[in-house]
């Protein structure tokens, strides 16, 4: 008895031994990750790959159609999905960047006494969610004459307008919103990026005689551009995968498809119409449109230089 | 004096522009703020308006938000619940991912942290589908786990915690090691403590994001008592009308604590945004 039980101490010793070495011990830490990835990503992908060739009626009635998933793809609304996607990517990239770093160079300046509290303010949006942020505009942007935008608008003598029906106007409502909740977000970004460069460049230029147009465009520009690279990073990545800011106005059906986004052509095929193998190939193709414009991207701006 | 003159016209201009944008951006809330106190019949009618009319103003429709109709109050209650459960395994989970990146040397390090680069890049949302059935398999459809397992390991928190260990001082690790500290005594006992800011930071943006989120929690959560705030507040939201007595007080009540929570941890909030991203 005495002999084996200390046997045992020995052998859990021996056991604690292994596991806390150098060598163990690394993969018991990263080991959340592992099991995550495997298990929410990796399998995710291989089962969205296949499913992409199937025709799924519904457990266990599932059959083989090849490309026939990806030929339907050839269809008006995935059509405007896409373009639904980039527009919306552009406009936000074309607001989100000039916007917050205007705001910014102002906010970073030390002639502006209480720059935490502006700053504060532009950054209350970004707390918000789509949705209580969507339950605001959409209630501004009713048709009725008596809504808030529409009454803006009535100042310049402008007729009501059906903001939430027409192209043109919900590509602007969504980008509206996004502009809103993330302004100050981007500014921050920005301001961090200011507050990095070193003062001594200001003060060389002021020597040479350089006025506030050329040192704002000749070191505040080029110096910021890492931080611009980061922001027009997520910025792609949040536009082409867009789907709450359109649900929030017209949940998942909108008139003439005009908040259609490629997210929302998943959901819609995948939970309206149950139609989960047109939607995997809806996500496989999207999922390589992202990855072609990272890697333009990246090549665009040099990463793959060696330097 | 000519310069003076300048530099004020140039300061007046400065507050101008920066009062300017922030009343644009802060009158949203002070919208709503005011929806929520109007009868939603009229909301149903007008919309959001600047039409004031302060006579129908009241406060009745936050008591019945918290008193009648329990819906409201089930929801507050699952998004508190969910904030706290996925911010604490989210925050543990990573951590220890992230020091394990950046102290060890092991086979398969690099892979590794490319992998999580890869999921940071990846939207979740292409995954929607296949990860749904995931969870019908898993049965953690409508269930707290199935809203927060996926994505506890967070890439983004797992980078940043990774960027903050590597900037501690390698020597303390050396010397607990020769003291014959165990390696998760090391991890717990010594680094931990010193990480109290990355926690901070991460910990209110963790909360938050979890607190918003909506697409995941949309597709997990299937019945009304179950659903988290923003999820439950879309669902007042339907082509036959909308619910816009609760609608509006309900909007108001989930900003409030995260506001209050900005407003106290102003820095928490900004090193957690900036640190993870931007590496000059």
């Amino acid at each position: 008895m005495g002999f084996s039980r200390l046997n045992t101490t020995v052998e859990i010793k021996k056991i604690y031994n292994t596991i806390n070495s150098k060598k163990v011990m690394p993969y018991i830490f990263v080991l959340p990750f592992i099991i995550t990835f495997l298990l929410f990503f990796l399998y995710p992908m291989i089962s969205s790959l296949i499913m992409s060739f199937q025709k799924i009626l519904g457990p266990g009635d599932v059959t083989f159609i090849g490309l026939k998933n990806y030929r339907n793809l050839l269809n008006p609304h995935f059509y405007n999905a896409l373009s639904v996607s980039f527009r919306y990517t552009f406009w936000t990239i074309a607001i989100l960047i000039p916007l917050p770093l205007v705001l910014a160079v102002l906010l970073n300046n030390k002639l502006l006494r209480g720059r935490n509290i502006y700053r504060s303010a532009l950054f209350m949006p970004a707390l918000t969610s789509v949705i209580v942020a969507g339950v605001f505009f959409r209630l501004s942007f009713g048709g009725q004459a008596t809504a808030l935008f529409n009454q803006i608008i009535g100042v310049f003598g402008l007729e009501p307008i059906i903001w939430l029906q027409g192209k043109h106007t919900a590509m602007f409502v969504m980008v509206i919103l996004c502009v809103w909740r993330w302004t100050g977000v981007n500014i921050i970004y920005f301001l961090a990026g200011l507050q990095a460069i070193p003062t001594e460049l200001y003060e060389a230029a002021d020597i040479d005689g350089a006025n506030s147009l050329q040192k704002f465009l000749k070191i505040t520009i080029p110096s910021l551009k890492p931080v611009t690279i980061y922001v027009i990073t997520i910025s792609i990545y949040g536009g082409l995968s867009m789907f709450t800011e359109s649900f929030a106005y017209w949940a998942d059906r909108s008139p003439g498809d005009i908040g259609l986004t490629m997210v929302g052509y998943i959901y819609q095929q995948g939970f309206t119409y149950n139609n989960f193998g047109f939607g995997a190939a809806i996500g496989i193709t999207l999922l390589i449109i992202i990855i072609m414009i990272n890697l333009i991207q990246l090549k665009l701006f040099g990463f793959f230089k060696e330097d | 004096m000519v310069i003076k003159t300048k530099q004020n016209g140039l300061y007046i201009s400065f507050i101008i522009l920066a009062l300017f944008f922030s009343i644009i951006f802060l009158s949203p809330f002070f919208f709503m703020l005011l929806a929520s106190l109007r009868p939603g019949s009229e909301i149903m009618r007008n919309g959001i308006s600047l039409r004031m009319q302060f006579n129908t103003m009241s406060l009745n429709s936050y008591k019945a938000l918290f008193s009648e109709n329990y819906r409201y109050f089930y929801w507050y209650k699952n998004s508190l619940i969910i904030v706290l459960i996925f911010t604490t395994l989210s925050l543990f989970f990573s951590s220890m991912v992230g020091y394990g990146l950046a102290v060890y040397n092991f086979k398969g390090k690099n892979l590794l942290f490319f992998l999580v680069l890869i999921v940071m890049m990846v939207p979740l949302q292409i995954l929607l589908l296949p990860l749904f059935k995931l969870m019908v398999t898993l049965k953690l459809i409508n269930t707290y786990m199935g809203v927060i397992l996926p994505f506890a390991a967070s890439p983004f928190a797992i980078f940043f915690f990774r960027q903050y260990i590597r900037g501690l001082p390698k020597e303390l690790i050396e010397a607990a090691r020769i003291d014959g500290c165990s390696e998760f005594k090391i991890f717990f006992i010594i680094i931990v403590p010193l990480m109290k800011p990355a926690f901070g930071a991460m910990t209110i943006l963790q909360a938050m994001r979890s607190w918003n989120s909506f697409v995941w929690p949309l597709i997990v959560l299937r019945s009304t008592e179950k659903l988290t705030i923003p999820v439950g507040l879309s669902s007042l939201m339907t082509p036959y009308g909308n619910n816009y007595d609760m609608l509006m007080p309900g909007a108001v009540m989930s900003v409030i604590p995260i506001a209050i929570i900005f407003l106290l941890n102003q820095r928490a909030f900004i090193e957690g945004l900036t640190a993870g991203g931007i590496k000059q």
